[in-house]
């Protein structure tokens, strides 16, 4: 899967799952005040991210998650590292 | 003491989707039960079921709302946001009044298992999601509804089988009555997905008349079979009477009598003496006779020995009064958690049309249901007391009384 697809693939959740306003999302945007994030809502990012990529992100994992560009850098290096 | 009265009604059903569309149904005798083929890939004996489809509350609800919503929880909202709405209470009121909920429900049985399902297969419980506690409670109507409606008062789930929504409305009743709250939304609601009915279905409960949806479910008749099951959710908004004339809220009736019991028998099997002793208390709470009653809404559910034994108790009660009688559940199906609800709802839609709804299929009374005035044709009919029975697993009996203002 390419970065562009991974990106986009991330996107097609967000709107999806998260109900977020596509033109809201740019790399630059908070991932979590853009997308109003609570405690809940990091668990069903969790989920969504198993069932789209396949494997569990930690909670530790988003401490250093501030924008979508971090958001998609962390998925896109866990999809391409070696299993 | 306060007197307590009805300002909003909601309903949400296989025979109607709101107020209007139920009374309809209703006046015409209309079955909401068909045949879902699932169910037999399943192995229930029966897949007769009232149909209702879930609903997409998309445009309605926030995300986070609907995460943590079953369907049952989803069709409260409906039913309550119509009641409220015809209460005329507004989100200006919900947040300036003590405004409580109570609300019967017995089971989440789809949300617990897709739950531990994922728990299962995925050995993960992060990986359940968010909104799986939240819809695996069993009071996820009340922890939903206290939410999205920002109540204040007070907030706890009903649990008593197929009483549960009649117990809610008289504990509503009870607190206002006593000037503990003044406005409770009370009502019931009810999956109607498969999982919750497997083990009902287990235990022979079902009609297998499944060649005939429409005439499965045949309260009192000789040739019932069985109960069909169904859901939905329906709501009433009670009130002190002060409160309802002193806002200038519409007044539907007036809970006048809460009756209840336990049989302290059997976990399935009805009791004369028990589903009596509930009659008997309402009445008495009332303070009216029987001769006051102008129609019954019975708990019967098509099963041979439930209706024998309600048949029995109301006779009993009764005597030859001939007090008109119908079960709406020959319409409806059992819809369990709520029907303690629902039958108030559709009673007061009754005494608000002036009309008592049909036994539809009651063709054959048996020795017990011959001694009772069983309506089994729409008839035209000024109401202005009703009484509605429920009975459930464990014995538990509620019967409530209203009166037309």
């Amino acid at each position: 899967m390419s970065n562009q697809e991974i990106i986009e693939k991330i996107n097609g959740f967000l709107v999806d799952e998260f109900e977020a306003d596509i033109s809201l999302i740019t790399p630059e945007a908070s991932l979590k005040e853009t997308l109003d994030l609570d405690s809940l809502d990091f668990v069903d990012l969790v989920v969504v991210i198993e069932n789209n990529f396949g494997f569990k992100a930690k909670g530790e994992d988003f401490v250093n998650i501030k924008t979508f560009h971090d958001f998609y850098d962390y998925i896109i290096q866990k999809v391409n590292q070696p299993a | 003491m306060n007197r307590v009265v009805i300002t909003g009604i909601g309903v949400y059903s296989c025979i109607g989707q709101n107020v209007d569309e139920v009374r309809d149904s209703l006046f015409k005798g209309k079955s909401g039960i068909g045949f879902e083929a699932i169910r037999k890939e399943m192995g229930f004996r029966s897949a007769l079921t009232g149909i209702l489809p879930v609903p997409n509350l998309k445009d309605k609800l926030h995300r986070r709302f609907r995460n943590s919503m079953p369907e049952e929880a989803e069709y409260a909202f409906l039913a309550t946001d119509e009641a409220l709405k015809m209460a005329k209470i507004d989100d200006a009121f919900l947040d300036n009044n003590i405004v409580g909920i109570l609300y019967g429900n017995d089971s989440t049985a789809r949300a617990v298992i897709e739950g531990v399902d994922v728990m299962r297969q995925k050995k993960d419980t992060t990986l359940m999601g968010s909104g799986s506690i939240f819809q695996s409670m069993n009071s996820t109507i009340t922890m939903n509804l206290s939410t999205i409606f920002r109540l204040k008062g007070i907030n706890f789930t009903v649990s008593g089988a197929c009483a549960s929504g009649s117990h809610s409305i008289g504990m509503g009743y009870f607190l206002i009555k006593h000037g503990m709250q003044e406005t409770v939304i009370c009502g019931g609601g009810q999956e109607v997905n498969p999982y919750s009915m497997g083990a009902f279905d287990g235990i022979s409960a079902f009609s297998v008349r499944e060649n005939e949806p429409t005439k499965a479910s045949r309260p009192f008749d000789k040739n019932r079979d069985g109960l069909v099951p169904s859901g939905g959710a329906a709501t009433v908004i009670l009130e002190s009477y002060e409160n309802a004339v002193k806002r200038g809220a519409p007044i539907l009736g007036e809970v006048i009598g809460y009756g209840f019991s336990s049989n302290g028998g059997h976990i399935s099997q009805p009791s004369v003496e028990g589903s009596a002793r509930s009659l008997k208390m309402s009445l008495k709470d009332a303070a009216i006779s029987v001769k006051d009653v102008d129609y019954i809404n019975a708990h019967a559910t098509s099963t041979p020995i439930g209706d024998m034994f309600e048949a029995r108790a109301i006779h009993e009660v009764f005597g030859d009064a001939k007090c008109p009688v119908t079960s709406t559940k020959s319409m409806t199906g059992h819809e369990c958690w709520m029907a303690g609800a629902s039958e108030i709802v559709y009673s007061l839609l009754m005494m608000q049309n002036s009309f008592v709804a049909p036994n539809i299929n009651f063709e054959t009374p048996d020795e017990d249901s011959a001694k009772l005035n069983i309506v089994s044709k729409t008839i035209e009919k000024n109401i202005d007391v009703f009484l509605s029975n429920s009975f459930g697993f464990g014995g538990t009996n509620s019967s409530l009384i209203v009166k037309k203002i």
